[in-house]
């Protein structure tokens, strides 16, 4: 069931609402089409996507699969037409942030092991990498989620060693996701916005599903987190 | 707070083992609720997840009373100095915006804290201590606004250690490392800004992360709060030889914990 929230978002993007709709329609006749096959032999195989796995590994995979989308967003970044133009203090931010996020991926990987996801199939299109606005609005979608992401899969974890680690990287998450709220909106209160920080000094925490969900925009590679804990 | 009323009755007197693994063991006690469990962790707030649990158990809250109270006491050090620099006005008008919203950040942390241990947890919250920001003297902050602007980066980067060394002492309770999580992360973007902020006015050259173990031009007094942000191993993984990223840039990707004797040495230099 958790899988049919991905795929919705996953159609919308870069598209308009009349298009949107247009393929509404057509996944529904897909999905009747689908269904009378279902009918006639129950062993057609449903696709659940990239399984993350179960336990601290299936959380480990959901960061490995964040951390995927982060890096090859920023490794565009650095190649686009925007940071070639950029000044100073952008691009070294830029450039930073693609080894950050580079060495986070190349690290889950490695801890992973033989257990590590695949490399996902990633989509920007809707992104214009020669545009400021678009560029900074996708980082802080991206950073801001991360922040989310492992603030809310942190008390998911057993072992002690990987809720450290996550620890580690959450904040790095967090300076850059501040780092480029301040880009946007220079100066002001943003880069730790009432729109992400409750009454109490908290900062939101987001689900799987809610992440995944968000992430669908970008990734087309179908993730099953249904073995995750919770 | 209506939270008072509500947490009341979650609050049972009992040893019991099943009490305790109601709140101890999240794990456990989430597959037993089932659905419910599943509700619980999807809540966005975790003051939502406090009211739903059923039963807290008394017991066995001492280690995340002290925890927690030690949280809190950086957070009084974190909510007097924004305070006391706001009145002063040493803070440039331009930057009062930032500074304003760091300063409701530290109280809304202190009146949360003090919630959790004296409300929920039963115990009794550290009273605020008395502060010495001049260090004896030697510093002034609230007359000088780039000394204001250094300790405040000092204090940032020393409250992201410190809620970073204690994750593992609080993860028993999906609550509580939850909320820890959730004001890590706030001090890690005032962190950010205010590093930023010091290099945009030509005080410093450091990034909004933390470069090695450098202080920049911080006071050499400030090189235990980053001692060991130059680590580049992680589960036995060296990141510098398995990448071939320098090792300045994977020194910034990841932070560093601090124990709890390490953050209260540091700041047990501004206890008055």
């Amino acid at each position: 069931m958790k899988n049919e929230l991905i795929k919705p978002s996953g159609l919308v993007k870069s598209t308009d609402r009349r298009l949107f709709l247009k393929r509404g329609s057509l996944s529904v006749a897909a999905a009747g089409l689908l269904l009378i096959g279902c009918n006639d032999d129950e062993q057609i195989p449903m696709n659940p996507g990239v399984s993350l796995g179960s336990g601290d590994t299936g959380i480990l995979n959901y960061a490995y699969a964040l951390e995927q989308l982060e890096a090859a967003f920023y490794a565009a970044v650095i190649t686009g037409g925007y940071f070639a133009n950029a000044n100073a203090e952008e691009k070294q931010i830029m450039a930073d942030l693609e080894k950050h996020e580079r060495a986070h991926r190349d690290f889950f990987k490695a801890a992973l092991g033989t257990a590590a996801i695949e490399e996902l199939e990633i989509n920007f299109s809707s992104i214009d990498f020669g545009s400021r606005t678009s560029v900074l609005g996708a980082a802080k979608i991206f950073e801001d989620l991360g922040v989310a992401a492992y603030n809310g899969a942190g008390q998911f974890l057993v072992s002690a060693d990987l809720l450290l680690i996550a620890g580690k990287i959450v904040s790095v998450e967090a300076r850059h996701a501040a780092a480029i709220r301040d880009l946007i909106n220079p100066g002001s209160a943003d880069f730790a916005g009432d729109d992400l920080i409750d009454a109490n000094g908290l900062e939101r925490t987001l689900s799987f599903s809610q992440v995944l969900t968000a992430a669908s925009a970008y990734v087309i590679t179908p993730l099953d987190f249904s073995q995750l804990p919770s | 707070m209506n939270l008072i009323k509500l947490l009341d009755t979650l609050c049972p007197d009992t040893n019991s083992p099943e009490e305790k693994d109601m709140f101890f063991s999240r794990r456990e006690s989430f597959r037993k609720f089932g659905d419910f469990g599943k509700k619980v962790a999807l809540a966005a707030v975790p003051l939502a997840i406090l009211s739903s649990l059923p039963r807290i158990a008394k017991a066995d809250t001492a280690s995340l009373i002290g925890v927690l109270n030690f949280a809190l006491t950086l957070e009084h050090l974190e909510y007097r100095y924004y305070q006391n620099a706001i009145e002063s006005g040493v803070i440039e008008s331009a930057d009062r915006v930032i500074f304003t919203k760091i300063r409701d950040h530290e109280l809304a942390h202190v009146k949360f804290l003090q919630e959790v241990i004296g409300n929920v947890l039963k115990g009794t919250p550290v009273a605020e201590p008395k502060f010495d920001f001049t260090v004896k003297g030697n510093f002034s902050p609230f007359t000088d606004y780039p000394t204001f602007l250094a300790l405040a980066q000092a204090f940032e980067d020393t409250g992201v250690r410190a809620y970073k060394g204690q994750a593992a002492n609080v993860m028993e309770s999906d609550v509580v490392l939850t909320a820890a999580l959730s004001i890590h992360s706030v001090e890690a973007r005032h962190a950010s800004m205010v590093r930023r902020l010091r290099t945009k006015k030509g005080l410093d050259t450091v990034k909004g992360w933390i470069s090695n173990a450098s202080i920049g031009s911080l006071p050499a007094a400030t090189q235990g709060i980053y001692a060991g942000e130059d680590n580049v191993s992680h589960a036995g993984v060296n990141v510098v030889n398995l990448t071939g990223i320098d090792a300045t840039a994977v020194s910034e990707g990841w932070d560093e914990p601090l124990s709890k004797d390490q953050v209260l040495g540091i700041a047990s230099l501004f206890l008055a």
